[in-house]
């Protein structure tokens, strides 16, 4: 089983795991932020009262949440270049990352305003505060403390949900494991590195998650 | 041209409801062994002791810190190395069961956790045993904190199933990647494969928001 583990080749695969790692890193990074203003754009379309964005934020959301991530990068990976778009494998997985997110950070953010008191809302009207005002000084301040905890869960999903850009060869931490497979045939040691490296990241993020879900949630919203 | 390509699409409709049926047995045996297992789990997790409780966070923390499709390469890849042989189709439930099970253990350890310690106490007095309590008293009750977010999960679990195709089951995400070589339309292709499994995720998906609703009322 383990006892010939081979730590050599991991030690000589090593910087392609590195470049893997910090590929992950930069994909996770960038489809957050992108995702991050989907949702909140996609959040506010579905919030609003009119009708022609409310809709189709609705069905984007609805769409995004029924079918599988994987199945959303092939329709871009295949389906981009038909439209005549040719753009590179990366930007099509971000897109991909951050569409798929966007739905659900709408969600959470919906979930979060939702969670405020409808009194708040009706004592906000009587002191003359306008639509914008009673959203900045009343809504968001109180939505805040519980939508934080779950987008940084969301973080860590879109961390994982990255390792399926592997399959369209995006060059990142699983596809770095699937390379040393095919070029050494050690799947044991290549994979189990990969893992490792996932865990470690999952255990950073998920103390930061612990850390605002102390911090936040408990937090008296008057 | 497009409607060439539907043609040639619709021609070869039956190779897809054989990948929906495909993906829906996966999906149906996985669900059961994951909630069978989930539950046994989550309840080593709310017991009191701490060597399960350890094991059991152990092996969770394991299946949530990973990919899916790392965890089904371990599983396809890794097993037949150390002597165990897999066909992909068990290879798939095995590593599916896996996955599962950990995020329904977590699911069914918060609702356990979330009874009040006067019930367990209640149950003690009334001179149930362990499996009575758990039976009679604990999981009725916690039921109603642990079935919303379940249909939850069987909903992201039907959806990760598509993740078993890198294996080369012939599922429906499978028999999409194969069709888009042999009829070039991305968007076409995908859709069909989007819309199927829409069909069974989307009833799930509003069955798991009535829940919430009615369950927080």
């Amino acid at each position: 089983m383990l006892v010939d583990f081979n730590f050599r080749v991991i030690l000589e695969y090593l910087p392609l795991f590195l470049t893997g790692l910090r590929s992950t890193f930069l994909i996770a990074v960038v489809s957050i932020i992108l995702a991050l203003i989907t949702g909140i754009i996609a959040c506010s379309c579905r919030i609003s009262g009119i009708k022609i964005i409310k809709y189709p934020a609705i069905a984007y959301i609805e769409i995004i949440r029924s079918t599988p991530l994987l199945v959303q990068i092939y329709f871009l990976y295949f389906g981009l270049p038909t439209l005549g778009l040719r753009i590179p494998e990366i930007q099509t997985g971000i897109l991909a990352l951050m569409l798929n997110s966007g739905a659900y950070i709408a969600e959470i953010i919906r979930a979060g305003i939702n969670s405020v008191d409808e009194g708040q809302i009706e004592a906000g009207v009587s002191s003359g505060l306008n639509y914008v005002q009673r959203m900045r000084l009343i809504i968001l301040p109180q939505a805040l403390g519980v939508t934080v905890p779950p987008l940084l869960g969301q973080n860590i999903v879109l961390v994982k949900d990255s390792a399926l850009l592997s399959l369209i060869s995006v060059m990142e931490l699983t596809r770095c494991g699937q390379t040393m497979t095919s070029e050494r045939f050690m799947p044991a040691e290549a994979f189990l590195t990969v893992a490792f490296f996932y865990m470690c990241i999952y255990f950073c993020l998920k103390a930061l998650a612990d850390w605002s879900q102390r911090k936040l949630i408990f937090r008296e919203a008057y | 041209m497009i409607s060439f390509y539907f043609g040639r699409l619709m021609e070869i409709f039956p190779f897809f409801l054989k990948g929906l049926w495909m993906t829906s047995k996966i999906a149906f045996i996985s669900l059961v062994t994951c909630t069978l297992i989930g539950f046994i789990l989550g309840i080593f997790r709310s017991s009191d002791s701490t060597i399960l409780k350890r094991l059991v966070g152990v092996y969770v923390a394991f299946v949530r810190g990973t990919p899916f499709v790392v965890q089904i390469f371990i599983v396809f890849f890794i097993l037949p190395e150390w002597g165990i042989q897999l066909e992909a189709f068990t290879a798939a439930l095995l590593a599916m069961a896996i996955m599962g099970s950990a995020f329904i253990c977590e699911i069914v350890a918060g609702g356990i956790n979330s009874i009040p310690k006067g019930q367990w106490e209640a149950a003690t007095s009334s001179g149930l045993n362990g499996i009575q309590k758990l039976r009679l008293v604990i999981i009725p009750q916690a039921m109603k904190v642990i079935l919303p977010p379940l249909v939850g999960q069987y909903v992201l679990l039907i959806k990760d199933t598509s993740v078993v195709s890198v294996i080369g089951i012939m599922e429906l995400t499978r028999v999409g990647w194969v069709t888009v070589v042999r009829i070039p339309e991305g968007l076409m292709v995908f859709t069909l494969v989007g819309f199927l499994y829409f069909i069974i995720s989307y009833p799930l998906i509003l069955l798991s928001n009535y829940l919430e609703k009615r369950m927080a009322a």
